[in-house]
């Protein structure tokens, strides 16, 4: 038998604190939510509130509000426009990555679950270390490189046709969702790149004011840069923007395969 | 410095607080040029409420129709009541072409026409021929704009290797001798505190539009950066002009872009009549904002609201065609669907104005040094303090800014401060900071994490913004004022009672969204006390007692400072009527009609 020793703090107390704050609630909710303070030496736990959905706005970052501001201050997550375009408060809900804020209480079903996103280190509660990701984003050098300089006047000229290329891609909001829903980025996440930062290589790729695709292409092409995405598109199915990462990744593939072979 | 906290030291040329579309373009420009530039931001960049920036960034560039820099600023000047400054309304419109221009050889990925050019759309209060026809003056990226602006210029400042310091809080400005030495910032990832020095600091922390209970803003809109320079003595400006957006989804208080009403939707009441053109013949649904909210508010108060509550509007896009819908404005028709459930290709939106912008802010000149009145009442500079953006007052939006001009002031003084910067930090002047540096904002700091009374800071947060909500709203009266400020005397002495439960260094959010309701309530109460001094009606400021504008008594900026015990105090500035070349004339004031 092979033993392995698991990793400080990935063992999760089910049991954590009880709140119940839905006294006289016609419509009760519970909310099960992964606690984790690196301040004390215990391992991370779920902690559980029962709430009335009467009082309280429909998108699960609405709960996570009331909680911090009704209930227990402590509870830690990231948030900002609560519009889903900024793309801070992104976690596993329902064992789905999404947007907290545009995740509608209603769609689900039972027990409402509430996780960081997954495979990634643990800041504190619901925040995820993210710095590792950013850095990857930054490597594929995601600015326009062009050979020619602008015109003296006015802008690069770009069709409409040409710019409608990039519908579909500039708009990520870089929340990691899809990354962090990937197996492969999981296990392989060091090298492989990931569905959002290979999206956005492609978004400058296929940008025709840019002249560098041939080498970027290059940069990407590699057994775990790019590789590493087996076409299991759970990127494309978790996009809380309704973006499709796979698509984007199995173009960057063809252009390599029809570059090779031409 | 002796203290119980451990404190890091770092050295720039220049620091940037704030990395949103001002900051960051400052960064880029100062990173570009290879000074030491550290960028301190409380989000990551792409976080910055830019990124929520929808219909357009304004510029002259006459790719849909004839155009001219004048004409804009003849607009703005107009959109701002006349209390926007003339040479600085000049700068930035004379700048418009050349800032967007470069922005899209940047990358950002504008919309285009059959030409290939930057696509532009209508936009309120913005006209050709000094007030003759809708000018199509508004540069789009479908209506995603400040996203794509705002990636743009993270990238850009990737790409020339500015230096981030991402999810550092900052606390306070180091002020020694009058003049600012750099910034306290707290690392929320490790717990720990840091201590820039710095030659220049520049404050693009933007807004605080959480002071009020329903607003378009993000959550991380606590206007920071103006809380520390009133805690540092100084004062801020025109704070009494608040914004409020026509169309906030109802509930929700979600935006949806006025380039809704751009593209040719228009708003309704509970008859069914389109009611904008009783009160803008001209410009219609395209009237300035301040005027449309008020027409808005008008309807519900003539019990012509809609909903079983009659209490909010409808926005028209239907007859705009699926086609338009989805080519230049698929992001608001997404939030229509996610946050009222309405199919835009269908139904309307329920609508109601919603705080959404501050004109007041900083004063700064058009360079973006920061002012102050020195002691004989004339204006002088704070040295080693700049700003930029929603934080700074410029001011080129007066007393009522118009849309689009908000994302080209972003970019326009973000770069001229970069350029001002990068003349000041030659000359090499920074001052080591003394050991006691930063005391006071660890003081201020542990004030609060040490805080143990009885109030939870969510209470005292929603008992401002309910109070900013009724008493300081689209219109104004003095009793209604008065009875405001005094409510908020109440919250800022339960101040000293609030009591933050986490007591960690690490990722400690319930501290952080106490000193940022410190922050809030001291803009709150100047906010509050600006408007119940100005008896007058200019722009968004539009009070029921004195309905009509003054230019004899109140052509003049509001510059409010924070006493150490609570108390506001109010001395003013002139308005720059003149211009800053001889290439446009002063627009006199007159009648402002739309």
């Amino acid at each position: 038998m092979v033993e392995f020793t698991l990793p400080p703090n990935s063992v999760i107390n089910k049991k954590g604190k009880h709140f119940d704050a839905s006294e006289g609630a016609v419509r009760k909710k519970e909310f099960r939510i992964y606690r984790w303070d690196p301040a004390d030496e215990n391992n991370p736990r779920i902690d559980t509130y029962t709430l009335d959905l009467d009082q309280c706005g429909p998108m699960v970052l609405d709960v996570l509000i009331k909680i911090k501001d009704e209930i227990d201050p402590t509870l830690t997550f990231r948030r900002s426009c609560r519009e889903g375009i900024c793309g801070s408060c992104a976690m596993n809900i329902d064992g789905t990555n999404t947007l907290a804020c545009t995740k509608p209480i209603d769609e689900i079903k039972s027990v409402v679950k509430i996780y960081p996103l997954p495979h990634m280190n643990i800041v504190k509660d619901l925040v995820a270390e993210m710095t590792h990701f950013y850095q990857q984003y930054a490597s594929v050098e995601p600015w326009l490189k062009s050979d020619s300089p602008p015109p003296e006047q006015g802008e690069r000229l770009q069709s409409k046709a040409e710019r409608a290329l990039l519908d579909g891609l500039y708009e990520c909001i870089l929340c990691g969702s899809c990354s962090m829903s990937c197996p492969s980025y999981w296990w392989n996440g060091e090298q492989y790149l990931g569905p959002a930062v290979l999206m956005q290589a492609y978004r400058w790729i296929v940008d025709s004011r840019d002249d560098a695709a041939k080498k970027r292409l290059e940069e990407l092409n590699g057994t775990f840069r790019l590789y590493r995405c087996h076409t299991i598109m759970n990127c494309t199915r978790t996009c809380p923007k309704g973006l499709n990462p796979g698509r984007a990744i199995a173009e960057i593939k063809k252009m390599l395969a029809t570059q090779k072979s031409g | 410095m002796k203290s119980k906290y451990q404190i890091i030291d770092h050295e720039h040329d220049v620091i940037v607080v704030g990395a949103g579309g001002a900051g960051l373009r400052a960064t880029m420009g100062l990173a570009e040029a290879g000074l030491k530039t550290a960028n301190l931001t409380k989000v990551f960049p792409t976080r910055s409420h830019t990124v929520a920036a929808q219909g357009g960034v304004s510029a002259a560039l006459g790719n849909m129709g004839e155009d001219d820099w004048r004409w804009h600023m003849y607009d703005t000047v107009k959109g701002s009541d006349w209390l926007g400054d003339q040479d600085a309304i000049e700068y930035m419109c004379r700048e418009a072409a050349d800032a967007i221009i470069e922005l899209e050889h940047y990358g950002v990925p504008f919309s285009r026409t059959e030409e290939g050019k930057i696509y532009q759309r209508a936009f309120g209060g913005m006209t050709t021929h000094f007030g003759q026809e809708q000018a199509m003056r508004t540069c789009a990226a479908a209506d995603r704009t400040g996203h794509a602006i705002l990636h743009t210029l993270y990238q850009q400042s990737l790409r020339h290797n500015a230096e981030f310091y991402i999810e550092y809080f900052v606390l306070d400005l180091i002020m020694e001798n009058g003049a600012c030495r750099g910034v306290l910032a707290w690392c929320l990832d490790d717990g720990t505190l840091h201590r820039f020095n710095a030659s220049i600091t520049i404050m693009a922390t933007g807004g605080y539009g959480r002071a009020y209970f329903s607003c378009t803003s993000a959550h991380t809109c606590t206007g920071d950066g103006n809380a520390m320079v009133l805690r540092a003595g100084l004062p801020l400006q025109d704070m009494e002009f608040v914004q409020f957006h026509p169309t906030g989804i109802y509930g929700a208080g979600t935006l949806i872009t006025e380039g809704a009403r751009g593209e040719g939707g228009f708003l309704t009441n509970a008859e069914g009549e389109r009611f904008m053109p009783r009160y803008a013949p001209n410009a219609k649904d395209l009237a300035s904002r301040d005027v449309v909210s008020r027409s808005m508010t008008m309807e519900i108060r003539g019990g012509r609201g809609c909903g079983e509550e009659k209490d909010h509007l409808l926005l028209h896009l239907e007859h705009l065609g699926a086609d338009v819908l989805e080519e230049r404005l698929p992001g608001i028709s997404e939030s229509a669907m996610i946050f009222a459930g309405v199919d835009v290709t269908r139904d309307p939106i329920p609508v109601l104005p919603t705080v959404h912008y501050n004109m007041g802010g900083i004063p700064t000149n058009h360079h973006g040094e920061v002012i102050d009145l020195d002691g004989s009442g004339d204006d002088g500079l704070v040295p080693g303090l700049m700003a930029v953006g929603e934080s700074a007052c410029v001011s080129v939006h007066g007393a009522n800014r118009l849309g689009s001009n908000s994302l080209l002031d972003l970019v326009v003084f973000g770069r001229a401060a970069a350029r001002r910067a990068i003349e000041l930090a030659k000359e090499g002047d920074r001052q080591p900071l003394s050991a006691e540096s930063g005391e006071q904002a660890i003081a201020h700091f542990d004030r609060y994490r040490q805080a143990s009374g009885d109030t939870p800071t969510s209470v005292l947060r929603l008992k401002m913004q309910r109070i900013m909500q009724n008493n300081c709203a689209v219109f104004r009266n003095g009793e209604i004022l008065s009875e405001g400020f005094k409510q908020l005397i109440d919250v800022w002495q339960g101040m000293d009672d609030i009591r933050v439960t986490d007591r960690g260094m690490e990722w400690n959010t319930d501290l952080v969204e106490t000193l940022e309701l410190d922050n809030l309530i001291r803009q709150a109460m100047v906010t509050l006390h600006s408007a119940l001094n100005r008896e007058e009606s200019r722009g968004a400021h539009a009070r029921e007692d004195f309905p009509d504008r003054d230019d004899d008594k109140w052509m003049k900026h509001s510059l409010v400072w924070f006493e150490s015990d609570g108390v506001p105090r109010l001395q003013y500035r002139p308005v720059h009527l003149e211009t800053l070349t001889d290439e446009v004339e002063t627009i006199a004031p007159k009648a402002r009609v739309y």
